[in-house]
């Protein structure tokens, strides 16, 4: 059954002029996509549409077997469901957690369900900072009273601009464990705008790729990220912590997720690389290889 | 003629000053909330409007009002022929003349605590089902305290402050509009300085009391950011 069905148009103002954004997709019911594209994509506005913070010019929303949005360009929309009247959760890429409430006052404006402040408190490990206020939490846990909030509705879809973007990799390895078990626990559905092409294979089923405002690819996170990007049996993107000389050979420290590895690489290698640079480790030939991370690894003109 | 120490002034000043206060927050909340918001052509009209009394002589501010509130203006008529009430040389009179003149104490702090809050903060609320209203009451009024703590006293003060518009609307009449300062005014025009350096003293007192509160508070805002 289709979750989310969007056919919503609208004119954006980009960098190099102004550009419609077409979103005709059908999201199923109960999974995580990936919004991914460049910055200016219309990325953000396709989740704020589907919000209502931000009207569309024409088109057709429905979630869930209702009715949010239709109207044809030029003329008041005939069916424009308020925010406040869409069971949608929404995670800001800021957090926007309200600074005077504690970490539970938080979760309570959204709903006066105790149980299910407690619950969700439970769930993302924060029982003990409940009377904390945001501006004291580290921006994990922050992250975490965003996501634990946007959920105290019960909301049918979870919208999540960048979330993840801000934390380090431990951090965000923990958080898409707690993502996945949102999905799976709460049979939410999840739309996430992200850049991270580990976090879209880890924790996506879909992908749609934007760019200037059309969505040109729709398919798994194998297909775009691993087909198409890599040519190697297996890579690992991890970053690098520390270069160092054992004996006549230059060893390079990398952490991948949780794990820290040593990979030998030869003195060219070493003269490229420094410590912090984000890397991919691979193998050729059954011996590994750590190679400087391209940002572009899913780049569209690759496909 | 020395009267002696008198507060009937200070009360008075006190009581116009309290009321003029809380009605002005009550009007100014709402509107410092639809300026903070809109883009609107006619914001800097309405804004220049508000601000007027800031820079016109009260003299000036006071004679319209004067003409006005008077019996012959449609407004004067209407309120003596409907309800029998009369606005000038009465505390009814002064205290919508205190409203006008204290207006935009009132609201440019607000407006001003208002449009440093981000809007995602009201996206926020608005994504997590909360109305206007509920947003306002909940998000909004808590997260600008110290704007409307600085809103509150400056406006009470100015009003206890206020001289020019008073006596041209008002006048001194003992009991209904003769508030400290024109008190203190009648005083000296009598001659009567000792009582006029008390109530003078008074008024010094108070004002300094009240501006070093509210730069107290202004430093500890600062801080907190």
């Amino acid at each position: 059954m289709d979750m989310v069905v969007s056919l919503l148009k609208k004119t954006l103002a980009g960098a190099e002029g102004e550009f419609l954004l077409e979103t005709d997709v059908k999201i199923a019911c109960g999974g995580i996509t990936a919004i991914a594209g460049t910055s200016g994509s219309g990325k953000t506005t396709f989740l704020r549409m589907l919000a209502g913070l931000t009207t569309p010019d024409e088109g057709f929303l429905e979630v869930d077997g209702e009715v949010w949005f239709r109207g044809e360009r030029g003329k008041t929309p005939r069916v424009n469901l308020k925010p406040q009247q869409r069971k949608v959760g929404v995670v800001f890429q800021g957090y926007a957690l309200f600074p005077h409430m504690s970490v539970l006052g938080n979760l309570l404006y959204a709903s006066r369900d105790r149980d299910m402040a407690e619950k969700l408190l439970s769930m993302i490990g924060l029982q003990q900072l409940r009377h904390v206020k945001p501006p004291n939490l580290s921006g994990g846990q922050k992250q975490r009273v965003a996501l634990a909030r946007a959920l105290m509705q019960q909301p049918r879809i979870l919208l999540l601009d960048e979330p993840l973007s801000a934390l380090d990799e431990t951090i965000k390895a923990l958080l898409q464990d707690e993502l996945l078990k949102v999905n799976r626990e709460f049979g939410v559905t999840i739309l996430i705008v992200t850049h991270d092409s580990s976090e879209i294979y880890k924790l996506c089923d879909r992908v749609l790729l934007f760019e200037k405002g059309r969505i040109i690819a729709d398919t798994s996170p194998r297909k775009l990220l691993v087909e198409h990007a890599t040519t190697q049996k297996f890579a690992f993107r991890g970053e690098v912590l520390e270069l160092r000389a054992v004996d006549a050979v230059h060893v390079a420290v990398v952490a991948i997720g949780n794990n820290l590895v040593e990979v030998v690489i030869d003195k060219d290698e070493k003269e490229n690389l420094n410590a912090g640079d984000s890397v991919m480790v691979g193998t050729k030939a059954f011996s590994p290889t750590v190679r400087k991370f391209e940002k572009q690894a899913f780049d569209v003109s690759k496909l | 003629m020395s009267t002696g120490f008198d507060m009937e002034p200070f009360l008075l000043s006190f009581r116009l000053a309290a009321i003029t206060t809380l009605l002005l927050f009550v009007l100014s909340v709402p509107l410092a909330w639809k300026l903070s918001r809109t883009r609107s052509v006619f914001k800097p009209f309405i804004e220049a409007l508000i601000s007027m009394p800031i820079v016109l002589p009260p003299t000036v501010l006071g004679f319209y009002l004067l003409i006005f509130l008077s019996e012959r203006s449609p407004l004067g008529m209407f309120l003596h022929q409907r309800f029998n009430i009369d606005l000038v040389f009465t505390f009814e009179g002064i205290l919508i003349a205190s409203c006008v003149y204290s207006f935009p104490f009132m609201l440019q702090p607000l407006q001003s605590g208002m449009e440093q809050i981000a809007e995602e903060f009201l996206e926020a609320s608005y994504a997590l089902g909360k109305s206007r209203f509920d947003t306002l009451l909940h998000v909004i009024l808590p997260n600008i305290k110290p704007s409307i703590l600085t809103g509150l006293i400056i406006t009470f003060a100015h009003t206890v402050g206020e001289f020019g518009v008073v006596l041209m609307v008002g006048g001194s009449i003992q009991g209904e509009t003769r508030v400290a300062s024109i008190a203190i005014y009648e005083l000296v025009e009598l001659m009567d300085y000792r009582a006029a350096h008390g109530y003078s003293f008074v008024l010094v007192a108070f004002s300094f009391t009240v501006l070093a509160i509210v730069y107290i508070l202004n430093y500890r805002k600062r801080a907190s950011a």
